[in-house]
């Protein structure tokens, strides 16, 4: 079970719901991959437009938990405004907090960041900031109020991987008892699986799965992949070694040679 | 009087913003709304009286990563 502002869930994969090549693969994807949230996000629409509604017609039949976003907002004043509109819209304190400061990597502006995260966390939002691994910008997160915090793997859509394992190892040993989610940047399986070996408590991915072949096989391997991490996480794996040690006992071994 | 919505210009009678939404065909719909890049609460609307040249900002569900 992972934890989150209280809320006790038990599938260790939050999964995104866009890019998938319909609603029908989205849906089956959902599913495929048992997550219990998914991410969602508010965009422009128009008085005869019906997109957003059917989409979100779509998510409240799955019966799954939504964190809504902030993505693409590049201000503190941004991304508070969008997160009071997300309140309203899908009726959760939670937000996914994306301030971003670099057009090429999406890289979170982290000052930005922390100041609007202190803002939310006042005004009663639950919020799980996007942010990168560096320890000192979690602490101020931490104090800001967040009890989530989400360092990416790589940056976003980018299927790199764990850009930076011994940061994210640190900040697993330096934050014991917050919620880690490795959000963003994830390619295939195992980089989940290395997530979790470190001892994240989740993950957060969605190009990987919406833009495979085959979205809603890639979901369950996602699924697999996360389960795996985890139980090897718990089954707490040997230390690497630099010298080979036989697995097979020398004792009693046969003298044939000369 | 002139408003804009999403960016697009138009002409609406002098009143609410939930006026504003009921002519523009947002009736009954979900969706969030900013005017002048300020929240403004579903159940504010009805008490938010437009400016000629205010800029609204209307959103509604859409998928996210």
């Amino acid at each position: 079970m992972s934890s989150f502002y209280g809320v006790e869930l038990t599938s260790r994969l939050l999964l995104g719901t866009s890019r998938y090549p319909s609603p029908a693969v989205l849906e089956r994807a959902v599913k495929a991959s048992g997550a219990e949230v998914v991410t969602v996000s508010l965009r422009r629409e128009s008085g005869t437009g019906r997109a957003g509604q059917a989409f979100w017609s779509l998510i409240q039949s799955m019966g799954v938990r939504v964190l809504p976003n902030t993505a693409g907002c590049h201000s503190v004043k941004e991304a508070v405004t969008t997160a009071h509109m997300a309140r309203e819209l899908f009726d959760t304190p939670w937000i996914k907090l994306e301030v971003i400061g670099e057009a090429d990597t999406l890289q979170p502006d982290v000052f930005g960041l922390v100041e609007a995260a202190r803002i939310l966390s006042e005004e009663g939002f639950e919020v799980f900031p996007y942010t990168t691994e560096d320890l000192v910008v979690a602490e101020r997160l931490v104090e800001a109020g967040c009890r989530v915090l989400m360092p990416w793997g790589a940056p976003i859509g980018s299927a790199r991987g764990l850009n930076n394992v011994y940061g994210l190892r640190s900040m697993r040993a330096h934050f014991p008892d917050v919620p880690l989610v490795v959000d963003a940047g994830l390619g295939v399986p195992s980089h989940a699986a290395a997530a979790m070996e470190l001892g994240y408590d989740a993950v957060l991915l969605n190009t990987a799965v919406a833009e495979a072949g085959d979205p809603v096989e890639m979901a369950r391997a996602f699924a697999l992949g996360v389960e795996s991490g985890r139980a090897a996480y718990l089954a707490r794996p040997m230390e690497p070694r630099d010298m080979a040690v036989p697995s097979t006992p020398v004792i009693g071994k046969a003298v044939l040679g000369d | 009087m002139r408003i804009f919505l999403n960016d697009d210009m138009h002409e609406v009678a002098p009143g609410t913003l939930a006026a504003a939404l009921e002519t523009l065909g947002f009736g009954g719909r979900k969706i969030a709304t900013a005017v002048n890049g300020r929240f403004v609460a579903a159940a504010a609307r009805p008490r938010t009286e437009l400016a000629d040249g205010d800029r609204i900002e209307v959103v509604a569900p859409m998928q996210g990563g």
